[in-house]
């Protein structure tokens, strides 16, 4: 540092010591503190050639593609399902007609878990919060009059994401769609439902062995899809902090990865498809540094660790989604605010496709006049606020980089961790990601409750006694009713000694080690349902259960 | 020996998000209660008996999926029928208000939504529970 | 405070409907153990004759060894034999807050609707072994209640090894590969106190040198009993090696039957027990009485200054105890 900067900072420091402070800890909602000012000195030691580079170029920090968004837009993809696959249908083509690019499927509890929906276990859950799809005819009424080969579409689906995947490749068929030119992604990121979001059907390793099998078929039969969404979302909302988030999802990638090259696989073949999801959380500055750091850190490892040598492979393109946790149900309108700057920082950070919450999702599923704020929050932000002009202009900021190569050397960190644990299946088997977690949801909810932290509408500028005055969605529940005679139905109509047949094959190719997508599509063309589907995994390789978290 | 307040906390159904089951379990543990915590995936059966072998003062249930039209009246109905409908039945997760006063009106207690402190709740649950005999 | 009138009549009903085997009877009158209400004491008077039928098996081991998954996969097991089982979980209460969280039964959720198991999970409540102080009496009680095995868990720390193996008929120690450096990071007791030991997880590498190491040791410590223990192999998660330990558990009791063991044990455990409990109840009496509790805070204030030693100034408190006590 010049000796000038280094006498004008000392002197502003005896300054600042003179000022009066307001009383808060000046930290990032992950509870990292933030130096008041930062000048040249403290990226002294960055390279720009090596840690930031070109956009569309090795090590990526400044973005996946060259010309970014003024090549293409991100695209506007609105999570949404609830009810039956009708009411989904419908509100699909609502979005669709208002500009949304790309559709994001959300299923109910029942089928999130391999279940149908007269299941006994989805009694009270069917349609609530997603859409219900319990077989092939679901998915066709689902994508009805929408045309498979000109959408892309993202399905959140884990456990049985083999399933799902299957009944949408039998619906394109049908359609007469081939499945070389099919776009979308199934998330297929069982390592995280361990860690975060629970949806999980059968253990650890055959879960692994499946979602290997997807990887496989993906890279021969539909190579334009996205075979797993690796997912630090549901990490997040489930209270990690930004290093965490950004170090768990990374883990579980390069966990994919390795089980990949374990199973023959040529790294190439297949990392090039491997996606992300990340969460766009409530500290702006902390959010486009993790999104930075988590591209350098995955080409870095991509190319070094696992000898990739197809640069797409050292890409990583995710999907981001404005964090759910941060809306509050006091107060509602305040959240299309929230939502507008969590989506500013996720187009800053460079995302390639981005949904953003509705501001009456505390209190139910989104309405469409909220669905369709959110969407054209997106909307202003890529034709009015002129961001999208130049190509990740934070770099070189002096503040931004530092936070890059925090959150950068942190997450290295927690890999070390990991790594003497004995890799992230071993560490989330004796539940460490789990608790880390589960600490810092609890440190979070203190510092709230002990005002360190304010939420607006929530533990300050509080109104009382206010009653929100926006329509909520409610679900029918004749639809779970209508669900359970349209299965029967399907039971009676269709062929049950194939099905059998079909059931019969998938278990053995579960025994052994065929590909198990094969039969599952001969299942589905047969009608079998999701539950049938999903029992034969849950037969041959039972059901996971957690370990009990040592709080 | 201190009487302690025992609490179950449990997840019924399918809904698997549990960050704030489990902070809530780990407040009322710090407030010196004693949870147990059973798990994710319960059926309302899975929960009184768990309930009454425990001998619990309070059953809290944390919903977030929409399901508790089903699963609130199902635990409080099956609590009543095992002879523990003394005890506090209380809740918490995404309800819709209306919902929310419909189930009080059963005798079901408090349900907290977004934005409630732990305080409120431990608040709540030691000034509730019933007095008795033990 | 209920009067002693009204306590007959709360103890009379409860131990009816406990007799006719209603569950939440048996569920509250634990409570009352816990709580040490005299309800309890009366009620265990009451059912004490009934004490004596059921096995009583102990289960310990560090944290993260599957003892859950193992207290499951043996209770399912046992339940095939057609006997009934009760499950005592007991966790740690938090010396900071007091509270506890028990969250043991997660692992045998499947049990929870079997109405031939009970499960109750126990916070320590301060005791510093590994059960709590009304353990034991919580297992009279589920004896007296008509259980034909009871499964007490607990973490390996402290003290824990000793006082299950003096709860329980039947101990079994449960280890896993991973235990850091094998056998030398283990503690003493663990090698002294265990009638079967079973290695866990032991898919993993490193089991057999563990089961190897155990055995070794095995051999060179005194045998209690004459009894030579078993180390099986489990992999509990998958089932793997849970008959074995059901058949070692059970020869284990028939070892015990016919050298006519049981007697002894019983014994023992019931002067232990009655120990304890004096030592508890002479305890909280000394620490009740209002003039004792000023009297520690000025002999303290002597220590401070150190005009008096600590031991000089327990038994200060001990004679003023006894004066008391003279005085009537």
């Amino acid at each position: 540092m010049s000796d000038k900067i280094k006498s004008g900072k000392k002197q502003w420091q005896e300054r600042v010591a003179r000022c009066k402070m307001r009383d808060i800890p000046f930290e990032t909602v992950s509870g990292e503190p933030v130096k008041m000012l930062h000048t040249p000195d403290d990226i002294r030691d960055m390279d720009y050639m090596d840690d930031l580079g070109f956009p569309g170029q090795y090590p990526f920090t400044r973005g996946v593609y060259d010309n970014m968004y003024r090549g293409r837009l991100w695209t506007m993809r609105m999570f949404s399902g609830f009810g039956s696959a009708d009411d989904t249908n419908k509100r699909y083509k609502y979005l669709l007609e208002h500009g949304q690019t790309g559709l994001s499927v959300a299923f109910d509890f029942p089928t999130l878990y391999g279940r149908d929906s007269d299941d006994p276990m989805s009694c009270g859950e069917v349609g609530k919060c997603g859409v219900a799809i319990s077989s092939l005819a679901d998915m066709e009424r689902l994508f009805d009059g929408i045309p498979l080969d000109k959408v892309s579409t993202s399905m959140t689906i884990n456990g049985p994401a083999a399933i799902l995947w299957a009944f949408y490749i039998v619906t394109a068929e049908k359609q007469g769609v081939t499945s070389d030119v099919l776009r979308g992604t199934i998330q297929n990121d069982i390592l995280k439902e361990y860690i975060a979001q629970k949806s999980w059907l059968v253990p650890p390793e055959p879960s692994m062995r499946i979602t290997v099998d997807t990887i496989a078929f993906g890279s021969e039969n539909v190579p334009k899809w996205n075979t797993i969404s690796i997912s630090g979302y549901h990490i997040r909302e489930a209270g990690s902090t930004a290093a965490q988030e950004l170090a768990f999802t990374l883990a579980d990638g390069f966990g994919y990865v390795e089980a990949g090259i374990k199973a023959g696989l040529d790294v190439d073949q297949f990392a090039p498809r491997l996606s992300y999801f990340f969460n766009s959380h409530i500290d702006f500055f902390e959010e486009i540094a993790k999104y930075r750091a988590a591209r350098r850190i995955w080409a870095r490892q991509m190319k070094t660790k696992y000898h990739a040598k197809d640069p797409r492979s050292w890409l990583l393109r995710f999907h981001t989604q404005t964090a759910g946790c941060t809306l509050t149900a006091q107060q509602p309108e305040n959240n299309i605010v929230r939502v507008a700057w969590q989506a500013l920082a996720a187009v800053l950070g460079g995302t390639q496709s981005l949904h953003t919450n509705s501001m009456d999702e505390t209190l139910a599923l989104p309405s469409e006049k909220a669905c369709l704020i959110a969407l054209r929050t997106q909307q202003l932000i890529a034709h009015e606020s002129g961001v999208t002009n130049p190509i990740d202009p934070f770099a070189g900021s002096y503040f931004l980089e530092s936070l890059t190569n925090q959150l950068e050397e942190k997450a290295y960190a927690y890999f070390d961790k990991i790594e003497k644990l004995g890799g992230i299946t071993k560490a989330i088997e004796v539940g460490y990601p789990q608790k880390e977690i589960a600490e810092a949801a609890y440190r979070y909810q203190k510092s709230v409750e002990e005002k360190k932290r304010i939420i607006v509408g929530v533990n300050e500028y509080v109104m009382e006694g206010e009653k929100p005055e926006i329509p909520l969605l409610k679900i029918d529940p004749q639809v779970e009713k209508d669900q359970c005679v349209r299965l029967d139905e399907l039971r009676k109509k269709r062929d049950n000694q194939k099905v059998q047949r079909t059931l019969d094959d998938l278990r053995d190719a579960c025994k052994g080690t065929d590909n198990v997508m094969f039969p599952i599509l001969e299942a589905t063309r047969a009608y079998a349902t999701l539950g049938e589907i999903a029992g034969v995994f849950k037969e041959v390789f039972g059901e996971y259960r957690e370990p009990p978290i040592y709080w | 020996m201190s009487k302690k307040l025992r609490i179950l906390i449990a997840k019924p159904g399918l809904d698997g998000h549990d960050r704030g089951a489990k902070v809530v379990a780990r407040a009322l543990r710090d407030a010196g209660m004693e949870v147990i915590y059973t798990g994710l995936h319960q059926t309302p059966e899975m929960v009184v008996e768990a309930a009454l072998q425990e001998d619990v003062d309070g059953v809290g249930l944390s919903i977030l999926s929409g399901a508790h039209m089903t699963l609130f009246p199902k635990v409080w109905d099956l609590m009543k029928e095992e002879g523990i409908g003394d005890r506090l039945l209380f809740g918490g997760g995404i309800i819709p208000r209306e919902d929310v006063e419909t189930l009080n009106k059963m005798g079901v207690g408090k349900i907290f939504g977004p934005g409630t402190t732990t305080h409120e709740i431990v608040d709540y649950v030691q000034s509730t529970v019933p007095g008795d005999d033990r | 405070m209920v009067s002693k009138a009204g306590r007959g009549s709360i103890s009379e009903a409860l131990l009816k409907r406990f007799t006719a085997g209603d569950r939440a009877a048996c569920a509250r009158i634990i409570s009352m153990i816990e709580n040490d209400s005299a309800n309890s004491a009366d009620i265990m008077s009451g059912v004490y004759s009934r004490v004596g039928r059921a096995h009583r098996i102990g289960i310990t081991g560090p944290p993260g060894a599957g003892k859950s998954t193992i207290v499951e996969k043996l209770a399912a097991a046992i339940r095939k034999e057609d006997k009934t089982v009760a499950i005592i979980a007991v966790d740690p209460t938090s010396p900071f807050s007091g509270g506890a969280i028990l969250g043991d039964r997660i692992r045998m959720s499947s049990l929870f609707t079997d109405p031939g198991v009970f499960i109750r999970s126990m916070a320590t409540r301060g005791s510093l072994g590994g059960l709590a102080l009304k353990t034991k009496e919580v297992c009279d009680l589920l004896d007296a209640f008509g259980k034909d095995v009871i499964i007490i868990e607990t973490v390996g720390v402290g003290q824990a090894e000793l006082d299950v193996a003096q709860a329980a008929h039947t101990t079994l120690i449960v280890l896993v590969p991973e235990s850091g450096d094998g056998i030398q990071a283990m503690k003493a007791g663990l090698m002294e106190i265990g009638d079967i030991y079973a290695v866990n997880k032991s898919d993993r590498e490193g089991a057999d040198r563990l089961v190897g190491e155990i055995e070794m040791m095995l051999e060179m410590r005194s045998q209690k009993n004459g009894w030579s223990p078993p180390v099986i192999k489990t992999t509990a998660i998958e089932g793997i090696g849970v008959d074995a330990l059901v058949e070692n558990i059970n020869q284990h009791l028939g070892y015990l039957n016919r050298n006519n063991l049981l007697q002894g044990f019983m014994e023992e455990n019931i002067r232990s027990e009655i120990k304890q409990l004096v030592q508890q109840r002479f305890s909280n009496a000394l620490w009740d009485a209002q003039n004792l509790n000023h009297l520690l805070e000025n002999l303290i204030i002597e220590v401070m200054n150190g005009r008096l030693s600590p031991g000089e100034a327990s038994k200060r408190i001990l004679e003023c105890w006894i004066r008391e006590c003279k005085k009537g």
